[in-house]
């Protein structure tokens, strides 16, 4: 049975800050299988296609028949923990300061046996139900979890590590003058974030929800103008050492493409605000958090961004702003490999139109901003890195993993 | 002017015999602009981003790079900013007469009123009333509008409700009147606009752009210091940037006023 995590006290000024350390981070190129499949919050395992044997670790060739055919597939989570133990005094810094740190062998019902992390109410001879997480070097590891909902079971030590729950953590909503914003401060405070800090932009412009959003308790409103340097970099200031999680909540979109639209005051306007001003948040608190990401309880621990699906393939009637979020996409990757060392994750959330004004006349089926507020919580309850919300989403991904071609011709409609 | 004149000016401001009065907010980014429908071309916002700063950069310098619109700040607006003024010769701010950018200036106190009333509206009666104290406007002077709007918070200060900004400025009537038989030079005023907030609705729309620019007139947005002017004998110095085909620019606006 897990005891319930604590609030973290306020921090002891004469005690240096804990520096981040990475667990071993090498992998081979096959095992990154397993990372996409972590990242999605799948579980894959390799299946060989001439004789049907699931495969673990990553191997070239199948065990059972040498073939080569070895396919990663979405697999059975069931197994049961064959044997544990505990390491206390391991010889890697990252796992001698989390000592003692359990471990154990999974037997997979599907055949293969897995070394995996445990949470703590796994029992040895127990089933247990596995999963594919990224540890705090990104890498895919596997953690068993115990087969049924146990009391405070998303408190344990060694799940924690694989996760950036909001639960007793500060959070910086970057704006929250959109739906998606307030929605997504909502959602964090009723998953248990201690504070949540609100950008707003030019605050002398008043904007729907301003009421509910003032006067909350745990809801901290500060001036932050992303697309701004110094306003940023200003809001950071104060607050850069207090953000644990960061929602880039910019919403900036505009139709269409480039042969109907007059010069580039609009698309100035899109990467002002969508790309810049990443960059601008990302400097100003990136280096803090990622000199954070050990510092208990609270450590820093995810940044999240809303992307758009068509950062992926350009949708021509949105064309400049399909642009304007492939580059914040690539951006994404860049951060993701600089906070890495911090062990601070990027979840990326793709999302197909969402059912706010600029979409007001695409039709359904739209994504509700409510929806894509719960997929951060639950992304970051589940250290995930990629995320597609709502049916467009789900449905672009998969077309463009099935023919980029087809899907770039029927965009263009 | 003999040039002997124009050096005692000069000693004058030397000795502050002659006040410079400084009219101008600084430009920064969390100054308001103006608000347009989202579906129109926007102003871009006043951003300043640093070069270097005695760093790695530029070991020895700082300096910034800035990006605005041309109607950013306080700023001045130059007859071929309306469409009525889009045909007149001389129409631009690097292509006016230089000599425009020096005049003397009637200051109209509407502070107590705009107080009271944020749609406050300038209207022919009341500035009879100043000429019945302070003597007929003459021809080529700006006319300010004091509304001691400029010392509000930024919310207060653009005042945008869900009908749009409520701010005070001239009425339809008073703008031809002022243009066309007073001869003003320009018409300048503490808010975001020469024009109030809802001019929108007025007839003409916007009447201060309408009736200034269409008679190659000018406008200046975004005063501050009115209240340290008297209502007559001062020479406002405006010289907007000299941008190319430019329709405006923000500028700093200087007050001599004289001390006796």
């Amino acid at each position: 049975m897990i005891e319930p995590i604590k609030p973290s006290r306020r921090k002891n000024p004469l005690l240096r800050t804990r520096l981040p350390a990475s667990p071993p981070r090498p992998r081979s190129r096959m095992s990154h299988g397993f990372t996409r499949a972590a990242a999605e919050g799948r579980f894959m395992l390799q299946r060989c296609e001439a004789c049907g044997a699931f495969a673990y670790p990553a191997r070239e060739a199948c065990p059972s028949c040498l073939s080569a055919g070895l396919a990663f597939v979405d697999a059975p989570r069931r197994g049961v923990l064959l044997a544990e133990t505990t390491a206390r005094v391991p010889s890697d810094v990252y796992f001698r300061e989390r000592a003692p740190w359990r471990i154990g062998l999974i037997k997979m019902d599907c055949g293969p046996t897995i070394v995996a992390h445990l949470h703590a109410d796994c029992a040895e001879g127990a089933a247990v139900r596995m999963s594919l997480q990224l540890d705090k070097s990104g890498q895919a590891v596997a953690f068993a979890h115990p087969e049924a909902e146990t009391p405070n079971m998303a408190d344990d030590r060694q799940w924690r590590e694989m996760t950036a729950d909001p639960k007793f953590r500060r959070a910086l909503v970057t704006n929250g003058r959109s739906v998606i914003g307030q929605e997504a401060v909502a959602a964090l405070k009723a998953a248990g974030a201690k504070t949540v800090f609100v950008g707003i932009a030019e605050p002398w412009r008043p904007f729907a929800g301003e009421e509910r959003l003032r006067g909350q308790d745990g809801i901290e409103i500060v001036t932050l103008d992303a697309a701004d340097e110094k306003s940023a970099t200003d809001v950071a200031a104060d607050i850069g050492g207090k953000v644990d999680i960061l929602v880039n909540t910019t919403e900036y979109v505009r139709p269409g493409g480039l042969l109907d639209r007059r010069g580039t005051s609009i698309a100035r306007d899109e990467i002002d605000q969508a790309y810049l001003g990443f960059i601008n948040l990302a400097q100003a608190f990136g280096p803090a958090m990622r000199t954070r990401g050990a510092d208990g309880i609270n450590s820093s621990a995810a940044w999240v961004n809303i992307l758009s699906v068509y950062a992926l393939a350009n949708w021509p009637a949105f064309g400049a702003y399909s642009a304007s979020q492939a580059a914040c996409l690539s951006l994404s990757h860049c951060l993701r490999a600089e906070l890495r060392p911090g062990g601070v994750r990027v979840m990326n959330l793709f999302t197909g139109p969402a059912d706010t004004e600029w979409f007001q006349t695409v039709p359904p089926p739209k994504v509700a901003p409510r929806v894509i507020a719960q997929a951060i919580v639950s992304g970051l309850r589940n250290g995930l890195e990629e995320m597609y919300v709502g049916d467009v989403a789900e449905e672009i991904r998969q077309r463009l993993a099935a023919n980029p071609k087809a899907l770039e011709r029927e965009l263009d409609r | 002017m003999q040039s002997k004149g124009l050096l005692e000016l000069a000693s004058a401001i030397s000795s502050g015999a002659v006040r410079v009065v400084d009219l101008t907010f600084t430009l920064s980014p969390d100054f308001p602009v103006i608000v347009l429908p989202p579906e129109f071309g926007q102003a871009a916002p006043v951003r300043i981003q640093e070069i270097s700063r005695y760093d790695g950069r530029g070991p020895a310098w700082y300096w910034n790079n800035v990006t605005f619109g041309e109607h950013t700040g306080t700023h001045f607006d130059a007859p071929i900013h309306w469409f009525t003024g889009k045909n007149l010769p001389n129409n631009a701010v690097d292509t006016m007469p230089a000599k425009d950018m020096i005049a003397p200036a009637c200051v109209i106190d509407c502070s107590v009123q705009a107080a009271q009333d944020p749609d406050f509206l300038l209207t022919v009666p009341i500035v009879e009333a100043w000429e019945a104290r302070h003597g007929r406007i003459p021809q080529r002077n700006w006319v300010l509008l004091r509304t001691d709007w400029s010392k509000k918070g930024w919310r207060d200060y653009s005042n945008l409700g869900d009908d749009g900004a409520h701010t005070p400025g001239p009425n339809p009537a008073v703008m031809k009147w002022l243009v066309e038989e007073r001869g003003v030079i320009g018409f300048g005023t503490e808010t975001i606009g020469t024009d109030a907030g809802q001019a929108g609705h007025f007839e003409p729309p916007y009447p201060a752009h309408h009736f200034l620019h269409g008679a190659g007139r000018y406008g200046l947005q975004c005063l501050c210091n009115l209240d340290q002017l008297p209502a007559t004998g001062v020479v406002i110095v405006a010289s907007p940037l000299k941008i190319q085909n430019g329709s405006g620019s923000p500028l700093r606006v200087i007050a001599l006023v004289s001390s006796t």
